[in-house]
């Protein structure tokens, strides 16, 4: 069963994550980005790491898939024309990723194989006793605590980086100027003005 | 027929090639660049877990944690550069974008 689900998933992750370089429409390729963080999360939590899977589908499908979303349906293109070099680039790149492929297959079959993972048949993400969660909380808040906080700090420069990126002030927009406001006496807010008979108010 | 530690890893590998392969077919379309990456960190991340399952450790998790902060945080600055990009010239075709060349 577990060997069922994991093909299953697997297969889904590479067909989609293969569908991601491969869509002509990019929204389409964002789409099957979420299908490809879907089925990872189902092999972690394969794996045993439930805590990881849900990060994974909240942080990705939540907010970084909505995210590229969002900036694809935004940016007004023509994205047929980037389809050019696609058959230029076809042979140096899949050479490229053949020659990666296999080389990265090889260690990894020789680690698994001989390393110290290989003395292990069955995974096991928590320490005995605990679930997923409460074994990452233990380690994070107690020996990772620092670079936790810096993790943090990324996000927060990450934050006022994209802010300041995109913040603009376009010239001719009203804005309300609070200071401006507060700052507002009746001398200055009010004139009295002197009309004579018959004849009304003009500036 | 039970699934060990080169089953995961076989499935990040291949992973990481389609993302390596993705950044070549599309020099020129940035954000299905940007997608690719997001494919290679999450290949990382599965290496990651499988080792720290493996391997009885739950530290691999914990810096699966960070990759996934670094990505989320490099997708949201990567995406403010390429709105500011297109607001400025209009379009987003990065193989002629040599503006910073001086």
């Amino acid at each position: 069963m577990q060997a069922v689900a994991f093909y299953f998933l697997a297969l889904v992750s590479v067909a989609s994550a293969f569908g991601v370089i491969s869509a002509r429409n990019p929204v389409h390729s964002v789409l099957y980005l979420i299908t490809a963080f879907f089925s990872a999360a189902g092999l972690f939590v394969l794996l045993g790491a439930e805590f990881l899977a849900m990060l994974l589908v909240v942080v990705y499908v939540g907010a970084v898939a909505v995210l590229f979303l969002f900036v694809v349906m935004m940016l007004d293109v023509d994205f047929a024309q980037f389809r050019q070099g696609f058959a230029k680039y076809l042979p140096i790149g899949g050479v490229v990723a053949g020659v990666l492929l296999v080389e990265i297959v090889l260690v990894a079959v020789t680690v698994a194989n001989g390393g110290a993972a290989a003395k292990n048949s069955q995974p096991m993400a928590s320490s005995p006793g605990l679930t997923n969660t409460e074994t990452i909380g233990r380690v994070l808040y107690t020996d990772y605590v620092y670079l936790f906080q810096a993790a943090g700090l990324v996000l927060l420069v990450a934050m006022i980086g994209a802010i300041v990126l995109t913040l603009r002030h376009r010239p001719g927009v009203r804005r309300q100027n609070i200071a401006k406001q507060v700052a507002r006496t009746p001398k200055t807010g009010m004139t009295v003005v002197q009309i004579k008979p018959g004849e009304g108010v003009s500036e | 027929m039970t699934i060990g530690l080169p089953h995961y890893l076989a499935v990040a590998a291949i992973l990481f090639t389609i993302g390596v392969f993705g950044i070549f077919v599309n020099r020129k379309n940035v954000i299905i660049i940007m997608m690719s990456i997001e494919l290679i960190l999450q290949a990382v991340n599965i290496n990651l877990v499988a080792f720290s399952a493996f391997l009885h450790d739950v530290v691999g998790q914990i810096f699966a944690m960070f990759v996934l902060t670094v990505a989320a945080a490099e997708a949201a600055v990567g995406l403010a550069i390429l709105v500011t990009f297109f607001r400025n010239r209009g379009d987003i075709a990065v193989d002629d974008a040599s503006m910073m060349k001086g």
